[in-house]
């Protein structure tokens, strides 16, 4: 601090800071891209380890051997489902009822904002089913939830036939410490999360359902199964949840521990672990999985039925069984073993767990990157741009600086006018609000006069409104008084700036994978940004880094990682999709992705297209 | 040697003349085996001196009973002028989900009235245990009512219980009225209780102690109004073990040796879905014109047996299963010692068969239903049969039925996520068709969760109810709980929501527990109300009445008293992670060091201009200057 209380030297390191820039800008840049693919690095990583001390010393035994009759309620299931056409509720109940547990329903009704294609719902109505196993002399204060989809047509009835078969298994033991609540949701994540709100009793998105009859106290773990055949070769663990959130790393050390003990074949993001971290291969394995957790963590929506627990604070993973082709395949009885031992050790929690990491990166199941190894990469990054900044203020304050030696600081003009940086930061914020805004309640419109539906009305409209964007300079520039001076860029150059460091830096703290992400790609683009740059050339760059082009690179490159490559026209439709799908996940779920982008990010770059535009 | 059993002849005639008689109890007698009983209870006497006493106690009750047939008694309890006396029973109901409830209640009559002037040391006891005599006489204590429970009692499936309880322990005491320091009084005393039943008693203090103006009235004489002298807490945390049985079986005059606190094994006790045990203290009247008072110790034991987990499939029990005992004789100091089963739900006994069979019946008005019993007299010797063992078996045929729908039930649960804010939901039904009822809700809720009183709602059938009586006493941060009482009428059919919202407050790093990542409880609220009864409650109490339907008195005919208790509540408090405070302390440490000290600096330092220093030329020039005293060069 001697350092800036001191003129001199003060001068001597502004000095240093704004000759060497640009290089020092470039330095940062290249480090944060290295030190992030380094994460990926073995040796660079920290192996897991249990944290929580109920859960790591205290071994229990798996005894679950009913995997036939699970098999047997998995085709009942199926027949009843195909009966009702939907839901079973009173086989379930009557399923659940015989099995010695306290059985309510709760039936939803939700009326999304417009078609979901994907999915092929609009009005949406349906029952959920869930059971609860008193545990015996415990006060209905703690609870733990085993959720399983009733999803059309062929899938997860496996799912509800183990959960089925747990609950009659569970339901003899007299271990249990916690209450055990067994929920069969319809419509995947919009039950869930009608379950959800009614164990809470609240409404944050206009949900319509009838209040809960039956609750367990505060619920302190769930896990949500999903399994779709009699065999598996693997099972996949899903993390991440709504708006990036993930759950403590503890839940995936117990499942990663318990894979190991019953010799259980285990993934993360569909990938299986290798141990030659010391060639190219190996390294490429592991870089392309954490890859692929930083894309789905980035995109802000619930990769499973868990992950619209996490913002009530209680922790939850997905457990997937997959069956590929392989040789080893496992049979359900060791599923249920497997969940058996994870339900035990919760049950032995005596505090909710917060022992270990809640903010990490998965390179594979046994090592993980924490927040304090990831953070520095996207701090170099968010580095640049305050350098820029300070670059600029310093610009802006030498010609005032050098007047302190005259006497005409009185007669200084006082920069350029509120209204010269105000005008553009306005208007790009409107048409932020209109992209946020206009797609949904246009529709309508839009279906009349244009031959699409719904669904394709709504995303177009959204490309529209940004494409639209595009043309403000000209607007702006209608509505200021006079020509646009040196200095009013600068200040607007740095007002955005500093703003963007601000919106890039809360929203890494919150979810360092969308942060970084934005920032890798909006950060150069916008540090270099000047209106002396040949026009056509920068706006064409400027465009290939906008929000809009990051996610459709995201969407191709995660196609790449998963094995699945598209061709562009497939990737403009999911492009298409995902947009749509980013939509409805804020308006069924809240997720804050589409707010973020729409209302913060794209009017951020488009201040940085209005200084491109500067006349 | 002879003497003495000619002496129990003549009084095991006079018990059976007077079970024989068409007795206001409604016991029906079928079969009557006088050798046999003669046989049992000379075996059981076989030391002189105790079967001297046992037999005094034995016609003091028999002459009891005739007293009370021919003009009967206020209270319904049976006296014995300056004698002590000490009954006890067990109720085995067979629940409607399948579960079967066992609930044991010990009565002890002690015949001394210390708070009266003149007699205040008391140094002989008899049955009674001295531990509680003593705390009684020296903290002047009106009425005495704790209890022990672990886990929660699910009146959805099991309906009511004869005497209900909080999960934890609950502590509620009535002080005389001339004690001048109720709160030192009350602290001593739940120290010492801390110390006779083993549990953590003494954790109750001004933070979480209430005093109800309404919910909690005294049971036994005197009717005092005055709920300074009241004072009420509840342990929701406590967990109750056999470290909290064991002192509690000490207190029974036969101790766990004979009777029917032979079945009192921990180990069976504590396999079960719901434990409780309490023990009760009142002073009632010594005989029907109530000139002087007794002391009535009642102590209670429930249990409610699984019968998925213990029954491994075959629905069967036995007295042998659930308490891994069999009965093989009474306590030979009780005047009374019966088995109970219900049968009311089985009278053709197409749900479940019983053996062995018993001729005795027994009908009484419990929580608004009569119920049928089958009576099984311990103090008989054929009860024991040829095995001279009890083992009372009972096999199910029915199936396990839906959830009932009692007509009084609450419950409640925290809405809303996130660790600023929430709101407590207190739903209470009223289920009875037509009849509407009030009732006293009573909710005390510690200091941390700062309600917002003024966000109190109350609605039946989305409407808004208005409590016709509100007591409200705010809490006071670190020294006293919330305590907020209504009155509220429920209409018929109709499920009736309280709400109130809270903010979490933010502790003090030493407030926190050592768990506190576990989350802070919240006792139960008590649901007080007179029910509307189905059939005609007795309020006359001449009738000699088995023990588990004369705890409460009933003082109408139509209505009968129910509390209920919610679950307790485990709120998350904002917390810190104390895991790494190493860490915590090295970056403040360094904030404060860089931050504090360059800016301490900044702000302090003077700043001057630095003159440059003047050429060598010119400081040799003004050194001539000033010696030779002509002005200096600027």
């Amino acid at each position: 601090m001697g350092l800036l209380s001191d003129p001199n030297r003060r001068k001597a390191l502004t000095n240093l800071l704004t000759r060497l820039n640009a290089p020092i800008c470039m330095v940062c840049y290249l480090a944060a891209i290295v030190w992030f693919m380094g994460l990926a690095f073995e040796p660079f990583t920290l192996r897991t380890y249990m944290s929580e001390n109920a859960m790591g010393s205290t071994m229990v035994e798996e005894r679950f051997s009913s995997g036939e009759r699970a098999l047997s309620l998995a085709k009942e299931f199926d027949a009843h489902k195909r009966k009702a056409g939907g839901m079973p509720v009173e086989w379930l109940v009557k399923a659940m009822q015989a099995r010695g547990l306290e059985v309510f329903t709760q039936s939803f009704s939700r009326k999304l904002p417009f078609p979901d294609e994907n999915k092929e719902r609009y009005m949406v109505r349906g029952t959920n089913v869930y059971g609860i196993l008193r545990a015996p002399r415990a006060p209905r204060t703690e609870a733990l939830v085993i959720t399983a989809p009733c999803s059309p047509g062929n899938s997860d009835n496996q799912a509800v036939g183990l959960l089925l078969a747990l609950a009659q298994y569970f339901r003899n033991q007299i271990f249990w410490a916690k209450d055990i609540i067994f929920l069969v949701n319809e419509h995947d994540l919009i039950g869930m999360q009608a379950w959800l709100e009614g164990y809470h009793h609240t409404n944050i998105t206009g949900m319509e359902y009838s209040p809960l009859q039956g609750r367990a106290g505060s619920i302190q773990a769930a896990l949500s199964l999903e399994l779709s055949s009699d065999v598996i070769t693997s099972l996949d663990l899903i993390l991440e949840g709504l708006n990036g959130q993930l759950p403590n790393l503890d839940l995936a050390n117990l499942f990663y521990a318990f894979c190991q003990k019953l010799g259980v074949l285990c993934t993360i993001q569909g990938k299986l672990q290798r141990n030659d971290w010391d060639t190219a291969e190996g390294y490429t394995h592991a870089a392309q999985t954490m890859m692929l957790m930083v894309l789905k963590q980035a995109c802000g929506r619930s990769w499973g039925d868990h992950g619209l627990f996490l913002r009530y604070h209680i922790e939850a993973a997905s457990i997937r069984g997959i069956n590929g082709f392989r040789h080893y395949k496992m049979d359900v009885a060791t599923i249920g073993r497997l969940l058996e031992g994870m339900v035990r050790k919760l049950n032995n929690l005596l505090e909710r767990l917060h022992q270990s990491y809640f903010f990490y990166l998965l390179p594979s199941l046994s090592r993980f990157v924490s927040i304090g190894y990831y953070m520095p990469a996207f701090g170099l990054l968010a580095v640049i741009l305050l350098l820029r900044a300070l670059d600029l203020w310093v610009n802006l304050g030498a010609p005032a600086l050098e007047a302190v030696d005259g006497v005409t600081e009185a007669e200084q003009p006082s920069g350029p006018g509120v209204l010269t940086v105000l005008t553009p930061v306005v208007i790009s914020h409107l048409t932020g609000v209109a992209l946020y805004l206009l797609p949904v309640h246009l529709q309508e419109m839009a279906v009349e006069h244009f031959p699409v539906s719904e669904t394709e009305a709504v995303v177009l409209t959204a490309v529209a409104i940004y494409t639209a964007g595009l043309a403000l300079p000209h607007n702006t520039q209608r509505l200021l008084s006079g020509e646009g001076t040196e200095q009013g860029w600068k200040v607007l150059k740095l007002t955005a700036l500093l703003y963007l460091a601000v919106l890039l830096g809360c929203t890494a703290l919150i979810n360092f994978s969308l942060g970084f992400v934005l920032a890798v790609t909006l950060v150069p683009i916008t540090a270099s940004m000047t209106p002396h740059m040949p026009k056509a050339l920068s706006a064409l760059a400027m465009v290939l880094l906008s929000p809009a082009f990051t996610i459709l690179y995201c969407v191709f490159i995660y196609q790449e990682l998963i094995e699945a490559p598209v061709s562009v026209g497939e990737g403009w439709m999911l492009f298409l999709s995902v947009i749509s799908q980013g939509i409805l996940d804020h308006a069924l779920y809240g997720s804050l992705v589409y707010p973020l982008l729409a209302l913060f990010i794209y009017p951020c770059w488009l201040m940085f297209w209005n200084i491109l535009f500067w006349s | 040697m002879a003497a003495h059993r000619c002496g129990l002849s003549v009084v095991c005639i006079l018990i059976f003349s007077s079970l024989a008689h068409p007795s206001s109890c409604d016991t029906l007698e079928k079969a009557n085996d006088n050798t046999a009983t003669k046989r049992r209870i000379s075996e059981v006497n076989t030391d002189g001196s105790v079967a001297g006493e046992d037999m005094n106690e034995r016609q003091w009750q028999s002459t009891d009973v005739e007293v009370n047939r021919s003009d009967g008694t206020k209270n319904g309890e049976t006296f014995a002028p300056a004698k002590d006396q000490f009954q006890e029973e067990l109720v085995i109901r067979p629940l409607h989900s399948g579960d079967i409830y066992a609930s044991f209640q010990f009565r002890t009559l002690w015949d001394t009235d210390f708070l009266q002037e003149g007699q205040k040391k008391v140094s002989h006891y008899r049955l009674f245990p001295k531990s509680l005599g003593q705390v009684l006489s020296k903290f002047s204590v009106q009425e005495l009512h704790i209890s022990f429970t672990q886990g929660f009692w699910r009146t959805m499936q099991w309906g009511q219980p004869f005497i209900p309880s909080p999960p934890g322990a609950e502590l509620w005491v009535w002080f005389h009225d001339t004690v001048s320091d109720v709160d030192g009084n009350w602290k001593e005393l739940t120290n010492v209780l801390s110390g006779i039943f083993c549990a953590s008693l003494n954790f109750i203090d001004m933070t979480n102690t209430v005093q109800p103006s309404a919910s909690f009235k005294p049971l036994g004489l005197g009717n005092a109004t005055d709920h300074r002298f009241l004072r009420y807490a509840t342990l929701p945390r406590e967990i109750v073990c056999t470290e909290n049985l064991t002192p509690w079986k000490k207190l029974l005059p036969c101790g766990s040796k004979a009777g029917l606190a032979v079945l009192m094994k921990s180990e069976k006790l504590f396999h079960s879905s719901f434990h409780s045990q309490a023990v009760h203290i009142r002073p009632i009247c010594q005989d029907e014109q109530c000139t002087s008072k007794a002391w009535e110790l009642r102590q209670t034991l429930n249990v409610v047996f699984d019968h998925y987990t213990s029954g491994q499939g075959k629905k069967e029990w036995s007295l042998f299963k659930m308490f891994s005992r069999t009965l093989t004789e009474a306590c030979p100091l009780a005047s009374s010692s019966k088995v109970y089963v219900d049968i009311t739900d089985n009278p053709e006994g197409e749900l479940f068969e019983l053996s062995p069979a018993t001729p005795l019946l027994s009908q009484a008005v419990v929580l608004g239903d009569r119920r049928t019993y089958s009576v099984y007299d311990l103090t008989r010797a054929e009860t024991f049969g040829q095995l001279r063992s009890f083992n009372l078996l009972l096999r199910w045929k029915g199936d396990s039925g839906d959830m009932l729908r009692p007509l009084l039930h609450a419950e409640r649960y925290v809405a809303g996520f996130g660790l600023q804010t929430g709101e407590i939901h207190t739903v209470i039904y009223n289920n009875h068709p037509y009849r509407a009822f009030p009732v006293l809700l009573m909710d005390s809720v510690p200091w941390y969760l700062q309600l917002y009183i003024h966000t109190l709602t109350v609605t039946s059938k989305s409407r808004d109810n208005k409590p016709s009586y509100i007591h409200y006493q705010p809490a006071k941060d670190r020294h006293r709980p919330h305590l907020l009482e209504m009155l509220i009428q429920l209409p018929p059919h109709s499920m009736t929501e309280v709400t109130v919202q809270f903010e979490r407050a933010l502790l003090k790093w030493t407030e926190y527990t050592p768990d506190p990542n576990h989350g802070f409880y919240v006792g139960s609220s008590v649901v007080s109300a007179l029910v509307p009864s189905m059939v005609a409650m007795s309020t006359n109490f001449t009738q000699d009445q088995p023990l588990f339907s004369s705890f409460v008195p009933v003082k109408e005919e139509s209505s009968y008293f129910v509390r209920v208790y919610t679950e307790p509540l485990l709120v998350n408090l904002p917390t810190p992670d104390f895991s790494m405070p190493y860490n915590v302390i090295c970056l403040t440490c360094t904030v404060v060091a860089v931050g504090y000290g360059s800016f301490y600096n900044l702000l302090t330092r003077t700043f001057q201009v630095d003159e440059p220093s003047p050429p060598l030329a010119k400081r040799l020039a003004n050194f001539i200057r000033r010696i030779r005293g002509v002005p200096l060069l600027a």
